[in-house]
């Protein structure tokens, strides 16, 4: 099964998906997250999804999950990088992803998490 | 007297005589076309039917019925598309039963011959108006498609704000298109902003209202903030009276008011120079 790796940069969670996503890797990946959070103490998450094509509903329910379980460490997450395409299923599907700050592209969502500072 | 043999003395019949079939024929096609077409013209395009028809009629030929098909085909397309109507039409096929009914009233004999003859006409003439409709279709088809194109530009408004004035009847499939260019060039030009404008929608209802906050909560997942302006008074009331929530999407009155929210946001703003004040900084980009 393929791991997504996670980049600490400073105080920000780095996680670039370059796989096509399947259900056990984005379970694995809230785990490796949340273990990843608890000892680093970051401030932010930035999960970067511009490679990913095909998102589900089912994803799209752990990806909000991410968000929520991050905020419990006081951390922010930012969803960047989304295509039209995925963006308009996730429409279809009803899921608008509340709790989870959504930026354009790694640059922008990085200004986000500062801002917040 | 089965009906091949009696098609085949009738196309005989109407070898012998084409000179006076066709002549007759494009006569009665002219005079319905109401001088649109020059008789030689006519006289041309129903010469070449005319041996089509014997052709198929004599029953010799296998492939004269295909090609005999294929040339009505054409010909009523072009009709169509070139704004005949139905009746002008399917004239150019009938007006041959009326050509050739007028020769064979004299010779009592070729009834039954007519009469096979006079089936596989209106088989014919079906067939045009069939062609005719479908043409018809296809150019409003096509017009829709062009249509769509036309009435959804996304425009850039500032740097960072690009805006969709809509403009119509807002239904599903407007939305879709409405939607995936407005994301796209989201995508495209890294803006952050955008404003939907439905000053040229003629009425929101629900349905509307539900497209309108699909595409903005699309656009959000993108990480990019959606208003909705160009409300006018009537439409405020309908919104409100049917209970509408834009929940907290920022709605204005105006485009301008729009963007100087966004602006405001932003941290911009713009003002007027005072007579006298030179400028310290280069200003941003003003729309083009």
């Amino acid at each position: 099964m393929d791991r997504v790796p996670i980049l600490k940069i400073g105080t920000t969670l780095f996680v670039s998906i370059q796989i096509d996503l399947q259900d056990e890797s984005v379970v694995r990946l809230q785990e490796d997250l949340a273990d990843e959070l608890a000892a680093t103490g970051a401030r932010g998450v930035i999960i970067d999804i511009t490679a990913v094509e095909i998102v589900d509903s089912f994803i799209g329910r752990m990806l909000a999950m991410i968000g929520s379980i991050s905020r419990l460490f006081d951390a922010e997450t930012v969803l960047v990088g989304m295509r039209p395409a995925v963006a308009i299923t996730l429409t279809e599907l009803g899921l608008s992803l509340r709790g989870v700050r959504t930026a354009l592209n790694a640059e922008k969502g990085l200004e986000l998490l500062n801002g917040r500072a | 007297m089965d009906v091949d043999s009696s098609q085949q003395r009738m196309a005989a019949y109407m070898r012998d005589h084409q000179d006076k079939v066709v002549g007759r024929w494009s006569e009665l096609v002219v005079a319905g076309l109401r001088g649109r077409s020059s008789v030689a013209e006519v006289r041309r395009e129903l010469e070449d039917l005319h041996s089509l028809v014997v052709r198929a009629m004599s029953g010799a030929d296998e492939q004269a019925a295909g090609e005999l098909t294929a040339v009505l085909t054409e010909l009523s397309g072009s009709r169509a598309r070139n704004g005949f109507t139905p009746r002008e039409t399917a004239l150019g096929v009938f007006a041959l039963k009326d050509a050739v009914f007028e020769l064979v009233a004299d010779a009592a004999d070729l009834a039954p011959e007519y009469l096979a003859f006079s089936r596989m006409i209106d088989d014919l003439g079906l067939l045009t108006f069939e062609t005719y409709a479908a043409a018809r279709e296809q150019i409003i088809a096509d017009q829709a498609t062009a249509m769509l194109e036309l009435s959804t530009p996304v425009i850039r408004l500032w740097d960072g704000v690009i805006a969709v004035p809509l403009v119509g009847a807002l239904d599903s499939a407007r939305t879709q298109l409405v939607m995936e260019k407005l994301l796209e060039t989201l995508v495209a030009t890294g803006a952050d902003h955008a404003v939907l404008d439905i000053t040229g929608v003629s009425t929101v209802d629900t349905e509307v209202a539900q497209h309108l906050l699909k595409t903005v909560s699309a656009a959000r997942l993108l990480g990019a903030e959606c208003i909705v302006s160009g409300i006018r008074p009537q439409v405020a009331q309908t919104i409100v009276s049917l209970g509408i929530e834009f929940g907290d999407i920022a709605t204005k009155a105006t485009l301008a008011d729009a963007l100087a929210h966004v602006l405001n946001r932003r941290g911009q703003r713009i003002g007027q120079q005072r007579p006298g004040q030179q400028r310290t900084e280069p200003q941003k980009p003003g729309p083009a």
